[in-house]
């Protein structure tokens, strides 16, 4: 098999594993469909944005649960943008935490707050990590001609 | 009797701009989410409409020229005159639901569809946003078909019936009379007139994602 195929082939195998493992949803392949010769970027810049505005997010998480009188108010704000953000980019597993999350804000639970937290950071970098790889194997594809 | 499909057009025509027999859409688009205003123009583009984002209901208002100067109509500072306005229901400071009521409000904006969009499929907001003039709810994320189907709702009202009155929206609870709606609690909101919506019950869980007048052309 030749590179291209190859390269094609890990490409639709791994998009295939992230569906799968709940990674991204419907909504990921949704956005691939908008792109095309005229925006042959738009995955790419969609999720770029999607990161910046999530360590953003992260960080104002981080601070508002790190306050000594927590305002819940405050974190949840952030975790519904954050939900809607990731809900946008199909990221699937990132969205329940946050609706997990969202859950313990309304019940003021400060201790579960913290581990959603952590479990979404966690997420959250699982999942770039894939998506980064994703971009990867399509950049080779497109520098090998296709 | 006048059919539904007659009055709706009566209702839509005046809403689009048709220059050299080519219609296309000019679409204000109203989101605080950098990502979901990337995403929102890239479907509405895709669709072969004209967008213009922003950022908030404060700078909607300043665009459609509302926040105090001079009324220009639903003619946005650049001069193009807006077909349709997409607004997310949260956001910071003005909420979609606010913004649409001070556009139902406004002699000169009044007649501008609004669709409200929001990741939250909460009923008695839904609700609130029709009986407020909102032209439909969508359920986020929205989907191309979503783009789609409004596009076909707006354009249907063009041309052909100009030179009959038209009749003003009114909000929905006085209107017993006129378009024959029907809000669909099932799971799966059959809308029969565009057979390129692909509404899938995955995505559409037990409340309806959208309220929409029923009309199969």
């Amino acid at each position: 098999m030749d590179v291209m195929s190859q390269l094609r082939r890990q490409l639709l195998e791994h998009t295939a594993f992230l569906r799968k493992e709940g990674f991204l949803d419907d909504q990921f392949e949704q956005l691939q469909k908008l792109q095309d010769e005229n925006s042959p970027d738009f995955v790419v810049e969609v999720v770029s944005i999607f990161f910046e505005d999530s360590e953003k997010l992260l960080n104002n998480m981080a601070k508002a649960l790190e306050q000594k009188i927590v305002d819940f108010k405050q974190v949840d704000a952030h975790v519904h943008q954050f939900k809607g953000s990731s809900a946008s980019i199909g990221a699937m597993r990132v969205k329940n935490v946050c609706i997990e999350f969202r859950n313990y804000c309304e019940a003021q639970n400060v201790e579960e707050c913290f581990r959603c937290m952590q479990k979404l950071q966690y997420e959250y970098v699982l999942l770039k990590n894939q998506l980064e790889y994703l971009f990867r194997v399509e950049q080779q594809i497109r520098a090998a001609g296709g | 009797m006048e059919t539904a499909r007659q009055v709706f057009r009566r209702n839509l025509q005046e809403n689009v701009e048709v220059c050299d027999g080519s219609p296309e859409l000019h679409v204000l688009a109203v989101d605080d989410s950098l990502v979901d205003r990337k995403v929102i123009e890239r479907l509405l583009k895709i669709s072969s409409c004209k967008v213009t984002s922003v950022e908030s209901g404060t700078r909607a208002l300043q665009y459609l020229g509302l926040d105090g100067e001079k009324g220009k109509g639903s003619v946005g500072f650049d001069g193009l005159k807006v077909n349709l306005i997409m607004t997310d229901y949260s956001m910071p400071g003005m909420t979609g639901y606010e913004l649409l009521k001070k556009i139902k409000e406004s002699s000169v904006l009044k007649e501008i569809p609004v669709v409200i969009m929001s990741s939250e499929n909460i009923l008695t907001r839904i609700d609130r946003c029709l009986e407020e003039g909102a032209e439909e709810y969508l359920v986020k994320p929205v989907k191309l078909s979503d783009v789609k189907r409004l596009k076909d709702f707006i354009m249907r009202g063009e041309g052909k019936d100009s030179g009959e009155t038209r009749i003003r929206k009114r909000r929905r609870r006085d209107d017993h009379s006129s378009l024959p709606q029907s809000v669909t609690l099932s799971s799966s909101p059959a809308l029969a007139c565009d057979p390129s919506s692909t509404l899938m019950p995955s995505s559409a869980p037990s409340a309806c994602s959208s309220k929409r007048a029923k009309l199969c052309i």
